[in-house]
């Protein structure tokens, strides 16, 4: 039974969710509808368990005081802070984002810098990874190469004052060939995909109930 | 006898050069043309011109759609086609709904529709909404496609849709000139497998310039009304909405950091080949 009704709930649901895709006509129009707003509901939800679960594991990271608990106090205080503030802007203003509530001065001091700065940092080590690591060791390596140099000469405005049909050459390499490598891949990729949901919805794949 | 024992030649010290060398002169690069403010220009790509076109061509007071799908993290990419978008429909008198697939995204948007609203003295409710942010993806977009109130039945600030002008007798996808999705990762691909492919929205997508060529084929294929990559597609779109911002001003830097990049990866494989091609000869020796 165990196995028996999760497989048969998955049977149901993914038929129901083809059929209603070619066939969005009541009453399989409006009952799509309303399965569609119960994923949305059951999303909402499952941040829940995941803030639930990140405030567990920090909360006993710290008060065992294991390796890095400096880390999950900022972690908590930041998560207590942003609840505080996002509260505050929900009951005062209407919303946590509303641009009057503290919410917004926490996201806009905090969260974007933080946010923005892990980024920023990827430029560092891509020119410095693409010192080290891109060389033209073989055809393959050297055909990667060259296309990459010529989009990042066409994409840029110095480029164009270097040659002028850089942008012309870019926007071939991204049209034809780039297209060409990058549509295979993705039949490869949605057929992979169609076939595993087959198998799920036949029972056939059942690793997420194991 | 190692490479310390004799001391490293100068090339084999280029090829092992200290990375905060390189750190260093990405940061000059980057930050100088910035203070600076060096001016940069910009010729329109085909795939901007046909966004910047479409829009162009919608009758005086039709909707546009801005889904927020990004973050701080590619803000600085993002942010400046938000900036120019949503200028370029409040010039031509459309309106604006505002939504998100990325939570933490959506004050973003807020700041971007705000802030141009104020420059066209727009009225929210009137002239641009606010729908907020709701999870699950496929989902959200799916059920818009039938009715936005089964999902969107208050906005950010839980007032109910109907309480406001622009929202009256506007139901789905189907009352919207386009959707202008913003994003930095998957959700584009949803919004052209649910959106376009069932409804037929006409999509115009801005997204990373990493992302960006993911969409050409749906671009060849006309999925797609029009597409901006990265910050380049920023530049562009605020030439042709002749509002210069952030975009344009990242022309510089980005112009000289691919150059020094350029020279990098040119003078890694020179110095590459050179300490090989010696390594060789001392060992035939």
């Amino acid at each position: 039974m165990k196995q028996r009704i999760p497989l048969a709930i998955s049977f149901v649901a993914g038929m129901f969710m083809i059929v209603s895709f070619y066939i969005p006509h009541p009453p399989l129009g409006g009952m799509e509808q309303k399965v569609l707003t119960w994923f949305a509901i059951v999303t909402g939800i499952s941040m829940i368990v995941g803030v639930e679960s990140l405030l567990r594991v920090n909360f006993s990271k710290t008060i065992h005081r294991r390796k890095g608990w400096g880390y999950s106090v900022i972690l908590l205080a930041g998560c207590v802070l942003t609840l505080i503030t996002g509260t505050i802007g929900q009951f005062k203003y209407g919303s946590p984002v509303a641009m009057e509530s503290p919410f917004m001065y926490v996201y806009e001091t905090m969260i974007v810098p933080l946010q923005g700065t892990m980024f920023a940092i990827l430029s560092f080590f891509i020119a410095s990874a693409a010192y080290r690591a891109f060389r033209a060791r073989n055809l393959a390596a050297t055909l990667l190469l060259l296309s990459a140099a010529l989009v990042m000469l066409g994409r840029v405005p110095v480029g164009e004052r270097i040659y002028s049909h850089f942008p012309q050459i870019t926007e071939w390499i991204m049209n034809v060939p780039q297209i060409g490598a990058k549509r295979g891949i993705m039949i490869g990729a949605y057929l992979g995909a169609a076939a595993t949901s087959i198998r799920i919805i036949l029972g056939i794949e059942r690793s997420y109930i194991s | 006898m190692t490479e310390k024992e004799r001391g490293a030649t100068f090339l084999e010290k280029l090829n092992n050069l200290d990375r905060r060398i390189i750190f260093v002169l990405v940061f000059c690069l980057v930050s100088l043309p910035m203070i600076l403010k060096l001016p940069s220009q910009v010729t329109i790509s085909p795939e901007v011109k046909k966004a910047y076109d479409y829009i162009e061509a919608l009758p005086e007071h039709s909707i546009v759609m801005f889904s927020v799908d990004y973050d701080a993290t590619s803000m600085p990419e993002i942010q400046p086609m938000a900036l120019a978008m949503m200028r370029h429909a409040f010039s031509r008198n459309l309106k604006i709904i505002l939504t998100g697939q990325i939570a933490i995204g959506m004050p973003l948007g807020t700041q971007a529709m705000e802030e141009t609203a104020a420059v066209y003295g727009k009225k929210y409710g009137v002239d641009y909404i606010n729908l907020g942010y709701r999870p699950g993806y496929q989902a959200v977009i799916v059920a818009m496609g039938r009715e936005f109130r089964d999902l969107f039945a208050n906005d950010y600030r839980g007032t109910p849709i109907d309480n406001y002008p622009m929202m009256k007798g506007v139901h789905n996808y189907g009352n919207l000139g386009c959707v202008v999705v913003l994003a930095h990762g998957g959700t584009v691909e949803n919004w052209i497998q649910y959106a376009q492919s069932r409804f037929g929205v006409k999509l115009i997508i801005g997204t990373t310039a990493v992302g960006a060529p993911d969409y050409y084929s749906y671009l060849q294929a006309e999925q797609l009304v029009g597409l901006l990559g990265g910050m380049r597609g920023a530049a562009e779109y605020e030439t042709l909405v002749k509002a210069p911002g952030l975009g344009l001003l990242a022309m510089a830097p980005q112009s000289w950091v691919h150059m020094a990049i350029l020279g990098l990866i040119l003078l890694g494989n020179v110095t590459f080949f050179l300490v090989k091609r010696k390594a060789k000869k001392v060992e035939q020796k």
